[in-house]
């Protein structure tokens, strides 16, 4: 424990910090899951998704936004946030087109993943149905805005470790949707199959073409170890 | 075929099975004005708008999404799909590991598929008759009455599920199969543990075909005559003229044995075979181009799948397959319930081929898929349970499905079906009067072809089916439901 190091108490466990660092990635480093889907150990925090919301020295927070400081006391597992998770990722399974038991991202995906563990079968809310479009344009890699969870992990990792920006959002409320730069096709962009941005996506929007299906089910990603039980967020390509 | 003629004033009778999925389907009996049986005709309505569905998806999507299409055949869907995708990525032949990796899961499927036929549909009607009360009918008193025959009902099926789920990693819809070839291998603790277990599946099928055949030499002439007309057949078979269930080329013989073509690659379907749509059903009706309408349908599934093959490469199904033919004097098998004993002899095949292949090293290969030069157009051909299967996709230069069109086997039975329920209508339908003997004896001849609008009816082991009479001016006069 260096001099910068300090303790917080997360879920009543105490926790090593260094100055600077988030809630979440301290967690992390001390093996605590806290449940997360918009945050993403490369990319610059969000805090878009509200699933890593916790109780923070007694106020609601951002665990992937917040610094942590010396003392502070996290509530992170409790009913009543694990709720509010719930809800948070209803809404997410209907307002997009999801369709596990066809999708190539099934076992690998993160929304899935936290669904299991959150013990959500199938969503309480009303599906919307929405129209979503999809961009097949690029040669190698495929966009379906049907599953989508508008996390901004494809914007940040495209302008703050490709430098290209090539995603954004437009739109808003339940009519967002990810926007390519240009407003034309994929194919049209500096996009490459090798860019962070092809490799962050949580769900089974941004995937690369004519790979899927090739690892067996039972060998996937979740299947091995449910989410949360190693930190490091799945990265497509070497789903290992 | 003849068209119900409009000017005469025929009187209809609807026999409408009931169904909780897609797959619904419908008997109308037409009468003429001396209330005889002028035809019958077999209604499925068939769900077309899994062709619209997969427009835009990628075609990698495509093996999995189609298992979608059918609660039965998932298996054979999935294939089928991938052996044409396998086109489109640009391969004609995948790896030793994966073609033999397809070939015992399609072979698990057949002989699950074919059991779950030949046991819980077909044995009731063969074992106590087709004019026993309908609560005797059904599986449950085959276990009590005949506790050996449930045995092998729950075991074969059990096995031919433990293959698919040992080579697609899930009983009922397994996604191993990928364009170009599988994303495993068998393991060796799969293999041997379906090793152990192998020869004890065979030798039940061969007591369940012992069985079967007594049944059949103790009713003859019933089941020589039931249902019966001459038709073509087509099944896919080995360039060599030898069975091939899984793959090869299409073969059509007509009801003496002629060749009417032969050696057709599944690509250049549409030479030869020609879908036609009718005003009166959602469902084509496919028949032999060069024959045309009236004369080309033709018979799909086990009969036709033992009619068309020169020979069988597996020793006991080869043996029965001669006997078998020997009733034909050198013709095809033409009756209805001759599908029920070929049934068995495919059973009896895929049952030699999971043996066969459990030994073969090939299924521990590391070499699981090969890559191409993408192309626009892939067509594939199986033969599944029911027979002959035929997927063909359009893809575009994004890696996009345009268009789709598949033939399933029960399209292809559907004159066939016609004309069992109309023989059986010709000869049970005493005036207008909707008896029980009617009844189970259309659920007789249409289980024969097992179509798939069965799906429902498979879990529950038997067809319910909702009759009415109408009369010339399209009244009710009468309506039966039978549960
Ligand atoms: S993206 Fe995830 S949640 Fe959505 S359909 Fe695919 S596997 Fe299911
Ligand atoms: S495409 Fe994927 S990474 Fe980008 S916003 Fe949507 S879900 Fe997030
Ligand atoms: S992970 Fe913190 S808000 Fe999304
Ligand atoms: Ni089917």
């Amino acid at each position: 424990m260096s001099d910068q190091d300090f303790l917080i108490t997360v879920d009543g466990m105490k926790v090593r910090a260094k100055r600077g660092q988030t809630i979440i990635s301290a967690c992390d480093a001390a093996g605590v899951y806290i449940p997360r889907l918009c945050h993403h150990p490369d990319l610059k925090p969000a805090g878009h998704c509200r699933l890593c919301s916790c109780y923070i020295d007694g106020r609601r927070a951002s665990a992937c936004t917040m610094p942590a400081a010396p003392g502070m006391v996290v509530v992170s597992n409790n009913e009543e946030l694990n709720n509010d998770r719930r809800v948070v990722l209803d809404m997410l399974f209907v307002e997009g087109n999801h369709f596990c038991p066809t999708c190539e991202k099934s076992g690998d995906c993160e929304l899935q993943a936290l669904a299991y563990r959150l013990g959500i079968t199938a969503p309480s809310l009303t599906y919307q149905w929405p129209k979503r479009e999809i961009d097949a344009s690029h040669p190698d890699v495929f966009i379906d805005r049907n599953t989508c969870v508008l996390c901004s992990r494809c914007i940040r990792a495209s302008r703050d470790v490709d430098g290209k920006s090539i995603f954004g959002f437009s739109g808003r409320g339940l009519g967002m949707r990810l926007n390519i730069d240009s407003e034309t096709k994929l194919s049209d962009t500096s996009f490459a199959a090798i860019d962070k941005a092809a490799k962050v996506c949580p769900v089974g929007c941004i995937v690369i073409k004519r790979t899927g299906y090739r690892t067996p089910i039972g060998r996937r990603h979740f299947d091995k170890a449910p989410i949360g039980t190693d930190i490091e967020a799945c990265e497509v390509g070497d789903p290992e | 075929m003849s068209e119900a003629s409009v000017e005469s004033k025929t009187r209809k009778i609807v026999i409408d099975p009931v169904t909780r999925v897609e797959g619904h389907g419908k008997v109308t009996i037409h009468l003429d004005d001396s209330g005889q049986v002028q035809q019958a005709r077999f209604h499925v309505v068939e769900f077309r708008g899994f062709e619209r569905f997969i427009q835009g998806r990628p075609y990698w999507e495509v093996p999995v999404i189609v298992q979608r299409l059918c609660g039965i055949c998932p298996v054979s869907h999935h294939l089928a799909a991938a052996k044409a995708m396998d086109k489109i990525a640009g391969v004609d032949a995948v790896s030793p590991t994966a073609d033999k990796l397809r070939r015992l899961m399609h072979y698990g499927q057949l002989l699950q598929s074919n059991a779950l036929h030949i046991f819980h549909l077909a044995s009731p009607d063969l074992l106590f008759g087709f004019g026993a009360p309908v609560e005797q009918r059904n599986i449950v008193s085959v276990l009590e009455h005949f506790p050996e025959i449930g045995k092998w009902a729950i075991f074969i099926r059990r096995f031919g599920q433990e293959v698919i789920k040992a080579t697609g990693g899930k009983k009922i819809h397994p996604t191993s199969a990928v364009p170009g070839g599988v994303n495993q291998n068998l393991s060796i603790a799969d293999r041997d543990a379906l090793r152990k277990d192998i020869g004890q599946i065979l030798s039940w099928c061969l007591l369940a075909l012992d069985r079967l055949k007594r049944v059949v030499a103790e009713r003859e002439a019933e089941h020589k005559e039931f249902a019966y007309f001459e038709s073509n057949f087509l099944s896919l078979v080995r360039a060599d003229g030898v069975m091939d269930l899984y793959d090869g080329l299409l073969r059509a013989i007509d009801a003496d044995g002629n060749v009417i073509f032969d050696g057709v690659e599944p690509s250049s379907y549409q030479e030869q075979i020609i879908e036609e749509a009718r005003p009166w059903s959602f469902m084509k009706f496919p028949h032999i181009r060069s024959l045309g309408r009236e004369r080309g349908w033709y018979r799909v599934g086990p009969l036709a799948q033992i009619n068309c093959a020169a020979s069988v490469d597996t020793p006991i199904a080869e043996a029965e397959r001669r006997l078998f033919m020997k009733m034909g004097e050198g013709a095809p098998i033409q009756s209805t319930l001759s599908y029920h004993y070929a049934r068995l002899i495919c059973l009896i095949h895929s049952a030699e081929k999971i043996q066969q292949l459990l030994f073969d090293d090939d299924l521990q290969g590391a070499d699981l898929v090969v890559t191409g030069h993408r192309r626009g157009v892939g067509v594939s051909c199986i033969e599944a349970p029911r027979g002959t299967l035929i997927h063909h996709y359009e893809v575009d230069e994004n890696d996009q499905v345009t268009r789709a069109n598949l033939i399933v086997s029960t399209t292809s039975n559907n004159e066939a079906l016609n004309r069992a329920v109309s023989s059986v209508a010709r000869k049970y339908l005493p005036g207008n009067e909707i008896t029980d003997g009617l009844l189970n004896h259309i659920e007789v001849a249409i289980r024969a072809y097992d179509p798939c609008l069965s799906c429902a009816t498979h879990a529950l082991g038997r067809m319910p089916l909702i009759v009415s009479v109408e009369d010339a001016a399209g009244r009710l006069v009468q309506q039966r439901i039978k549960q």
